[in-house]
């Protein structure tokens, strides 16, 4: 059967193109790979060139023809034994019938909806439900340690757990961590699980992701998370969305984690809060905790999880000290905040260290009669939308409280969701507490500036209430 | 400002590349299976240049045609459970790998039997049970995964290598080097498969590299190289045999440049006005892979009818794989929200 050869489409958005030369004449042989015609469009000449064999029966759109739709047939080629008697008896090739097919007449589009129809009837997004904490038994005996023990034994815990967790990152073992988060670790585990990486976070974020793809379960620390911008890539089109391009057949299961958010007069380069970026990706987790017991109880379900975790640790919450239960396996399920201090006049929302404003600032207030409820949301992604929602039906106000910058920060998604699904119960507008909009200033009293302060929670709070 | 030039070849204890490797015979066997592994990956892709052409395809689609004995050579030199990663051009290392035909159209067309549910597109393809793991979009991005999954081969201890293909263009990008790095530093199994096909999207190679020896570029790491005739699969196959021993030995990774051409644009919307037809059609009629080993083939006194029935048995797999992609339903709306999270 003649093959006809169609108009095709330089680009996705291509409709039409004018055909403007023929390099093949009617009776010519073509081999697959001759360039046949020249066509072009507004920003380009194309070649075309035939994928099949045979010889060029008819021409179909003489060269010079504008405007030719994508998809005409322009020319017919006659394979093994035709002639051009068999021109005539051209049965509609295959390809066209599906070009046909691919583009439906409006009156059979119901049969088969196209794109558009879905897109205009999006699903709703499924709600993910989230486990409450693990019961802490009565009597359990709780262990005071800094959050930079939490972290070493929930690390520690997990790898006797799981011979494919393993730990990667800059002086993670020799060293025994820059921070000394990693302390006696390589003692423990050896060279193999502890490895201490150059100094190549592009590189070690990518190998990091490439053996989580092979099914281990590498934690990936930071020196800082100012320099997981140098592995931003890998952590956000590699690992966070692998999982859906693969159709769910491939993901990785892998922790990201080191310290993030503003240090002591490092400047602008080294204090940074990247919640906002991070916890804007779906694929990815992102678990910001601050007390011990948290950072311990949920970066054991970071590593447990089958996802990229983000895991946001602060440098300046690192030597506090808390009571984290003693309990064989104390893991803290992602997703799901915390109330630290409930009180029924005003909502304070925050996570990691900008709970230390929000708990200081709640004490003061309630000196002058204002009992805040401290909302510590514990992870940014998912967020526990319930437990705000909930708190604010009941004070009717909120207050959030970050060290990031304020424009599309975390507060201001936390403030539109209260909006979405609490705007009849608010008694005032939410106003957000947050850092300043400036890099980070080394000289100390602007770097106080820059930041959040006690005065500043306790003046917004007081500014909701009215008061 | 140009400093002199000095020889930064590794001793690799081999003779160093050039294409000087006399390549190894194939069996009668071997030749028809490389002929019609080469012929299904270039059936495949003149059928999704002409989907394309329909519409059918949308997006960004980046043909094999011409690079098929890379990919074809190399698999024979693979023992099951090595692994494999590669960039956006990726089709040819797909169906190299024997993921089906099908699925592969239909991930193209965009339909939930696409290996990817659609999903994914052109350039984002895995299969798991064929130990591929992508399809990756970002020039470059794979080259630390695969040394990732080398990473991972070697923690286990087990002896499998993972294959990881990038272009001229992708060993600019830094985290190639940062990979070269730590690939020798921790001695780990991975093939570095440059395919060098002469330019990177529109820049030719002597415009973009002041190093245009690619087998050279782990010189300062200390990782031997080659380059290879990436037209002639007996030659890519041979050097795959020999990278393979290296890595599995436990000796760490190895650089294949593959010397190749891209017959047809970039992309689709790819002119490949930077290049005159007459270097196409010098490498076409001159070096092509498949017609290589055809000539052989009936040089060897195989029938003219007997190749033609090969040819068939491929257009047949093609034809049905275009079938398939157009006629398997869209993904469900459903599918949206599905696979972001496990």
């Amino acid at each position: 059967m003649p093959i006809q050869v169609l108009m095709p489409a330089l680009s996705p958005t291509m409709e039409k193109g004018n055909l403007s030369k023929w390099l093949k004449k009617e009776g010519e042989t073509i081999k697959s790979g001759d360039v046949i015609a020249e066509i072009e469009t507004d920003k380009a000449t194309m070649e075309v060139e035939a994928t099949d064999e045979g010889t060029l029966g008819k021409i179909l759109i003489p060269e010079g023809t504008a405007d030719v739709a994508v998809n005409t047939p322009i020319a017919t080629i006659l394979v093994d034994g035709e002639s051009a008697a068999d021109l005539g008896k051209t049965a509609a090739p295959a390809k066209q019938e599906k070009a046909a097919e691919s583009v439906p007449p409006a009156a059979e589009a119901k049969s088969a909806p196209a794109p558009r129809d879905q897109s205009a009837a999006a699903p709703a997004a499924p709600k993910a439900a989230t486990e409450p904490d693990p019961e802490v038994p009565e009597g359990t005996e709780m262990v005071t340690m800094t959050v930079r023990e939490a972290l070493r034994d929930a690390m520690a815990e997990e790898m006797r757990r799981d011979p494919d967790v393993f730990v990667m990152g800059e002086e993670v073992a020799e060293y025994q961590g820059a921070y000394k988060v990693t302390q006696g670790l390589l003692q423990e585990f050896g060279a193999r699980r502890v490895i201490d990486t150059p100094i190549t976070e592009h590189g070690f974020a990518g190998i990091g992701v490439g053996a989580a793809m092979a099914g281990l379960k590498p934690i990936v620390e930071f020196m800082t998370f100012n320099f997981a911008m140098q592995a931003m890539d890998q952590i956000i089109n590699s690992a966070a969305k692998t999982l859906y391009m693969s159709g769910g057949q491939m993901g990785c299961s892998i922790v990201f984690r080191g310290p993030n958010g503003a240090a002591a007069r490092v400047a602008a380069q080294h204090s940074q809060d990247y919640s906002a970026w991070y916890s804007q990706i779906p694929g990815l987790k992102v678990v910001a905790p601050f007390s011990a017991a948290d950072y311990k109880g949920l970066l054991k379900a970071a590593i447990r999880d089958p996802n990229p975790v983000i895991f946001l640790e602060n440098e300046m919450l690192y030597g506090h000290s808390g009571e984290v239960p003693k309990l064989d396996d104390y893991v803290i399920p992602i997703g799901k905040a915390r109330i630290a201090r409930t009180g029924g006049q005003v909502t304070i929302v925050s996570w990691s260290n900008g709970m230390s404003y929000a708990l200081k600032a709640a004490d003061e207030l309630a000196k002058e009669g204002i009992e805040a409820e401290v909302i510590d949301l514990r992870t940014l992604r998912p967020m526990d939308t319930d437990t705000i929602v909930a708190s604010v039906k009941k004070t009717g106000r909120a207050v959030t409280v970050e060290e990031g910058w304020q424009q599309n920060g975390v507060g201001a998604e936390v403030a539109a969701r209260i909006m979405e699904h609490a705007f009849d119960y608010l008694d005032a507008p939410v106003a957000r507490v947050s850092g300043k909009d400036v890099p980070m200033p080394y000289a100390a009293n602007l770097e106080k500036l820059a930041l959040p302060s006690v005065a500043e929670v306790v003046a917004a709070a007081k500014a909701v209430c009215y008061r | 400002m140009a400093a002199p030039k000095k020889s930064v070849a590794k001793e690799t204890g081999q003779d160093e590349g050039n294409g000087s490797h006399h390549p190894l015979e194939f069996t009668k066997d071997q030749e028809l299976s490389a002929l019609r592994d080469m012929l299904l990956i270039r059936r495949f892709e003149e059928k999704a240049g002409q989907l394309y052409g329909m519409g059918a395809i949308g997006g960004f689609c980046h043909l094999y045609i011409g690079q098929e004995a890379i990919v074809v050579g190399m698999q024979m030199a693979l023992k099951k459970g090595d692994q494999v990663i590669t960039g956006y051009r990726d089709h040819g290392h797909m169906l190299a790998c024997g993921m089906d035909a099908r699925g592969v159209m239909a991930e193209l067309t965009g339909r939930h039997g696409g290996y990817s549910k659609g999903k994914g597109g052109s350039m984002h393809m895995f299969s798991k049970e064929k130990n591929f793991f992508g399809g990756h979009g970002i020039v470059g991005a794979q080259v630390s995964l695969g040394t990732g999954l080398a990473f991972a081969n070697r923690y286990r201890g087990n002896d499998f290598v993972s294959l990881a293909y990038f272009g001229d263009g992708a060993s600019n990008q830094g985290q190639v080097y940062e990979s070269f790095n730590m690939a020798e530093l921790w001695k780990l199994p991975v093939i570095f498969i440059i395919e060098n096909n002469r330019y990177a999207m529109g820049t030719s190679v002597t415009r973009s590299s002041a190093q245009t020896d690619f087998s050279k570029r782990g010189a300062s790491f200390n990782i031997p190289g080659e380059q290879v005739d990436g037209m002639d699969v007996r030659a890519v196959k041979a050097a795959g045999d020999r990278a393979v021993a290296w890595c599995r030995e436990g000796s760490g990774p190895f650089i294949l440049e593959m010397q190749t051409y891209r017959y047809r644009g970039h992309s689709m919307s790819d002119p490949a006005k930077y290049r005159t037809r007459e270097e196409v059609d010098k490498v076409r009629h001159g070096q092509d892979p498949i017609e290589q080993v055809r000539n052989r083939l009936l040089a060897a006194k195989m029938s003219e009818q007997d190749l033609k029935a090969i040819d068939a048995e491929v257009r047949e797999i093609v034809n049905a794989a275009a079938d398939f992609a157009q006629h398997d339903p869209e993904p469900d709306a459903a599918e949206l929200w599905t696979d972001v999270y496990r």
